[in-house]
């Protein structure tokens, strides 16, 4: 089966240069791969360096040492190293990322911030649209909301709008950043079914999930990140 | 996206006498590419900007320009007259000051107009008819197209600036303080009206700001310029969320929190 994301060896450090240059170990020699098709979950208490791996994976955190091999197209890159553009160019059309928050822009509506990563891609607007109503549906978002901005919704309501913005495109990997934390079971449900068409669909998916039950439906396999514990590796 | 880029600049620098304006600046800018320029106050950027729209020359350095018949073009190697043409027709700039940018004594239909009739439109119902398009799309009424910019409030005047930059169908377009000197309110409306706009005509741009929201707004890469010098730079999310040089973690460990 194909492996579409490589991690090897990747560590990173924050070096606060206000505090005269402290250096806060993150994690060391994380290494570990994600089929198509699996979804693996990233496991440790908070503060073990769950987010920071996914951020890397994204190219919103720099890498300080490793490789993030990556399925782009027909080729591989090393995202770890990566040009901004083609950074930009991973995020448009292989890797999707589904973060905590939302972040809302003012005067664009529920339903455009949900179309706007297929338009991004070159799609027709009034079909991610369409894509985008039947997504807030599934969500059980009020109709009412739709043409909204998100800014004054509620954090269950954002954070639907959010998961109907990861899950919109088709791109083949895809990272999830506790989609769950304020929803209620309801809705919970839902995610676990989209995230099941997902990896039918042969998506790679690697997330965090605080909630056990969610965790436990959706989860192949658990990576365990306290074994990438910075401080292990160096002492 | 193409796999050239629009604008190449490389070890630009601009001294005053002994003083350092801008140093050793080098980046490529692609199509549809939004580039955003950070620091304080003398950082150098202002003096970057101008250099790269040819509105100042530097002291060494070049950069090169990809015309719309894709040949290469050696900005500070053409002849004046061949840049102000560049300057009326592919590029836009926009001042923070619409002073600086607007005809203030013409009316808005004019100030419009007046791009497109530098490109050669002589038809009058027809550049008439392309203003006031370009008016409503930066949200001004038809019936203000006779009056003139002073009577517009500083965030109309600045839409207007916005649109007679933007009528001649550009390629590349600075931007110096696009949203200093306005109202929180009127900021944030012409934000996400210069965003649409961005995105919908594939606009490239340069932007010059000293507010990291508006940056992380508008941009997709950002430079962070101190004495003269890009001390980091790479994509606007990496470089706010995981600031690495000394000057950017105080940059954004000063914003205040709302």
């Amino acid at each position: 089966m194909a492996t579409p994301l490589v991690v090897s060896d990747v560590a990173k450090s924050f070096t606060m240069h206000l505090r005269d240059g402290v250096t806060l170990p993150v994690v060391a020699g994380v290494s570990f791969s994600i089929r198509a098709g699996e979804c693996a979950v990233l496991g440790g208490p908070s503060g073990a360096g769950k987010s920071s791996i996914l951020k890397m994976l994204y190219g919103n955190y720099a890498v300080d040492e490793g490789q993030i091999i990556v399925q782009h197209g027909d080729g591989l890159i090393d995202l770890a190293s990566a040009s901004p553009r083609t950074v930009l160019s991973v995020r448009r059309h292989t890797i999707g990322y589904v973060s905590q928050f939302l972040r809302t822009v003012p005067r664009v509506s529920a339903l455009d911030v949900v179309a706007e990563p297929l338009v991004e891609r070159g799609g027709d607007r009034e079909t991610a649209r369409a894509k985008a109503r039947s997504l807030l549906a599934q969500l059980n978002l009020p109709e009412k909301l739709w043409a909204l901005p998100p800014a004054t919704f509620s954090g269950g309501e954002q954070q639907r709008v959010n998961i109907a913005r990861g899950f919109i495109t088709e791109h083949p990997i895809l990272l999830l950043d506790e989609p769950t934390a304020s929803l209620d079971a309801r809705n919970r449900d839902v995610v676990v079914e989209l995230i099941a068409a997902k990896k039918a669909a042969g998506v790679a998916l690697l997330g965090i999930f605080h909630d056990l039950d969610v965790r436990d439906a959706v989860a192949d396999r658990v990576i365990d990140v306290t074994a990438f514990a910075a401080g292990k590796i160096a002492a | 996206m193409t796999d050239e880029p629009l604008l190449r600049v490389s070890a630009l620098s601009k001294f005053y006498g002994s003083r350092v304006g801008c140093e050793n600046v080098t980046f490529d800018l692609w199509p549809g590419e939004v580039l955003a320029v950070v620091g304080e106050s003398g950082s150098g950027k202002t003096t970057l900007l101008n250099c790269l729209s040819t509105r100042l020359l530097p002291s060494s350095g070049t950069a090169s320009y990809r015309m719309r018949d894709g040949q290469w073009r050696e900005l500070y190697r053409m002849s004046e007259a061949e840049r102000r043409f560049l300057m009326r027709t592919d590029w836009g700039f926009v001042h923070q000051n619409p002073a600086d940018g607007l005809r203030m004594t013409v009316s808005a239909g004019a100030n419009v107009g007046e791009r497109l009739m530098a490109v050669g439109d002589r038809h009058y119902g027809r550049i008439r008819a392309t203003a006031v398009d370009w008016l409503s799309r930066v949200e001004i009424d038809e019936d203000r197209i006779d009056d003139e910019p002073r009577a517009f409030s500083g965030g109309m005047r600045q839409r207007l600036q916005i649109a007679r930059n933007l009528v001649t169908g550009p390629r590349l377009v600075f931007m110096d303080e696009p949203t200093g000197g306005l109202d929180v309110s009127v900021q944030a409306r012409l934000l996400d009206l210069l965003r649409g706009l961005v995105t919908d005509l594939g606009l490239a741009a340069i932007v010059v700001t000293h507010d990291l929201a508006v940056a992380r707004l508008l941009s997709q890469r950002m430079m962070v310029m101190k004495d003269g010098r890009v001390v980091e730079s790479g994509l606007t999310d990496r470089v706010l969320d995981d600031p690495r040089a000394p000057y950017t973690q105080l940059l954004v460990s000063s914003i205040l929190q709302v």
